[in-house]
């Protein structure tokens, strides 16, 4: 076998197995990796493949493979329960209200720590405004309950001392989406600035030179040189977003809702959470966790295509 | 720039936009700052003092101690939070970067296949159910090493690091195989050398990810000692009453919102310390994951 195809030409047409024993060692280098693809992504996206079975708590793997498939039940049943449109709401409203916020509010905070002239301070505010980030989403939490519990929490005394009536804020319906999203914002918000500025240090200087000279004032600078200066990495930010939007924040919502809010709070994964983890409805969630996927895959290919017809490069390649 | 244009206009605007930030960055500190000052509070002074208190009268630290006691739960906790920082962060960043380092060499076969297989793994999320289902079956329920496989490989970072590899000019390569070198030689010697500020980078995220991280304990950890610091904080956090294991050998035990605020700031002042360090790290791999994505 060997002395066969050592006879072929030596480049393109090697057989297979020769390439393979040529790069032994990176392939062994990869070996870990990729079984920990197959392992831990490939087998749980074959998993998913439950959302079509009858999956009881006890059942293992061999269990799993032989019960009967049971068709799109689980599906139907998420669809036509009542909680369906009131999850649907509360994901798509939290989607949108991050969305505006957490996507605008870092635009705005970049332009305004742009137009900082003191390099000290320009600095100090950057590494204070990106501590959040670094938070935990329990901290995050925490931080939450500390300055709302009614039991001497800040936000209520200073309410009180305003003339106001507090509540508690995490477990009325009518401000849950408040907290939530102001939390998200302070976490997220600085961290956002950093594409922005990197952006707004790229253009050129020489831009704001002539526009002063055609008297030019600030604002008008702002508009017909900054903005349109960092428009590409808005534009790239916001397509990225789009395809993520409904993987994020459910962490936040888990942490911070309760049975009292509900009603606004409860999003597909917080369900997905509570009927699989908590219920053991594993069946059920999957099943609703896959119909979630669809909506994120969608998601995905929409920001795809905006991202090739605003002439950008596709991002999967 | 020069300020010899400056219009009395955009002087205000200057001093005004300044003063903006700095309220700013004011409300990014304070809810840190007021945590830490309620950590600080003992019973008695909680009683005798009427409406809010943001300044403690004299600090009381017992709750740090308490909660830092040899052998009490947070010190555990701690243990585990360790473990899976720097054991899992080794393995996350070892197993990444061999992986990147084979795919960043285009002739070998298998490459296109093995990114296809990657870029799906991007576009389709693990689902929650299905990993728990695997992990169970797998038999790591209740293991330290279910903090760290079921996410040991973050995707992106793959492909970041095969875009660095790719970097290093192949004719270095090409030299020390002339030379002699094995493979294994050319990688300990010449790439990771290299590539140490990058690893260091993707380490660092790999680092505070697993510091950070508290769903998977969630899911996969049941026994309560065997939980990372966030999770004891959670568990702190959603009880009304505070656990016996926490308040067991102490006869006057601080308010309970002086113990949350002190296990917050417990919980988040090692990664407070090291952030400043190694924000710069961050941004610029948040620079190159976000744009190369």
């Amino acid at each position: 076998m060997s002395t066969l195809s050592g006879e072929r030409s030596p480049s393109i047409n090697r057989p297979l197995w020769r390439n393979l024993r040529k790069d032994k060692f990176l392939y062994l280098l990869m070996l870990p990796g990729l079984l920990y693809f197959l392992l831990f992504r490939y087998i749980p996206l074959m998993g998913t493949l439950v959302a079509f079975k009858d999956v009881a708590p006890f059942d293992n793997a061999a269990t799993i493979l032989s019960s009967q498939w049971v068709g799109l039940k689980h599906f139907s049943a998420f669809i036509s329960s009542h909680y369906f449109w009131n999850i649907m709401k509360n994901t798509f409203a939290l989607a949108g209200l991050r969305m505006v916020f957490e996507f605008f509010c870092p635009v705005l905070l970049a332009l305004l720590i742009n137009e900082v002239r003191n390099r000290y301070l320009k600095k100090t505010i950057q590494t204070i405004s990106y501590m959040p980030y670094f938070l935990s989403n329990i901290v995050l939490a925490g931080l939450v309950f500390q300055l709302l519990t009614m039991n001497n929490g800040v936000i209520p005394a200073v309410v009180e001392s305003l003339g106001g009536n507090p509540v508690y804020y995490l477990g009325d319906s009518r401000y849950f989406r408040t907290v939530l999203v102001s939390a998200i914002v302070w976490r997220n918000i600085g961290w956002g600035t950093i594409v922005y500025l990197a952006a707004l240090s790229g253009i050129d200087p020489q831009l704001y030179e002539a526009a002063r000279i055609d008297g030019a004032n600030r604002f008008r600078q702002t508009i017909y040189i900054t903005l349109p200066g960092i428009s590409f990495a808005i534009a790239i930010m916001f397509i990225l977003r789009i395809s993520v939007i409904l993987n994020q924040g459910w962490e936040e919502t888990l942490l911070l809702y309760n049975p009292g809010v509900y009603s606004v709070a409860d999003i597909i994964d917080t369900y997905v959470w509570r009927m699989g983890l908590e219920q053991m409805r594993y069946s059920f969630a999957t099943a609703v966790g896959f119909f979630k996927s669809l909506l994120a895959l969608a998601l995905v290919l929409m920001s795809n295509y905006i991202a090739r017809k605003s002439g950008q490069q596709s991002m999967y390649r | 720039m020069s300020t010899t244009f400056e219009s009395r206009g955009e002087k205000v605007f200057r001093i005004a936009n300044a003063f903006f930030l700095l309220m700013i960055t004011a409300v990014f500190l304070l809810p840190f700052l007021i945590t830490i000052a309620g950590s600080l509070i003992s019973e008695s002074e909680l009683l005798h003092r009427e409406g809010l208190l943001l300044i403690p009268e004299n600090p009381d630290f017992s709750a740090y101690r308490m909660l830092l006691a040899k052998g009490s739960a947070v010190f555990k906790a701690f243990r585990v939070t360790l473990f899976r920082t720097f054991v899992g962060g080794f393995l996350q960043i070892m197993t990444t970067a061999a992986l990147a380092y084979g795919l960043s060499k285009r002739h070998l076969t298998g490459r296109k296949f093995i990114i296809t297989a990657l870029m799906i793994c991007l576009v389709f999320p693990v689902q929650i159910i299905p990993q728990y289902l695997v992990v169970k079956n797998y038999g790591l329920i209740d293991s330290l090493w279910s903090l760290v496989f079921p996410w040991l490989i973050n995707t992106q970072y793959v492909f970041i690091m095969m875009a660095f590899f790719q970097q290093i000019p192949e004719s270095l390569e090409e030299a020390a195989v002339i030379d002699g070198c094995s493979h294994l030689t050319i990688f300990t010697r010449i790439i990771i050398p290299l590539s140490l500020a990058s690893l260091a980078t993707i380490g660092l995220f790999y680092a505070v990810w697993q510091w950070n991280s508290w769903y998977d304990a969630a899911m996969f950890i049941n026994s309560t000692v065997k939980f990372p610091v966030q999770n004891l904080l959670r568990t702190i956090l959603v009880s009304s009453t505070l656990d016996s294991v926490l308040t067991e050998n102490s006869t006057n035990p601080p308010p309970s919102e002086s113990i949350k605020g002190a296990i917050i700031v417990i919980t988040s002042l090692p990664i407070l310390c090291v952030y400043p360090f190694v924000q710069k790290y961050f941004v610029k791999g948040f620079m190159v994951g976000s744009v190369k994505g």
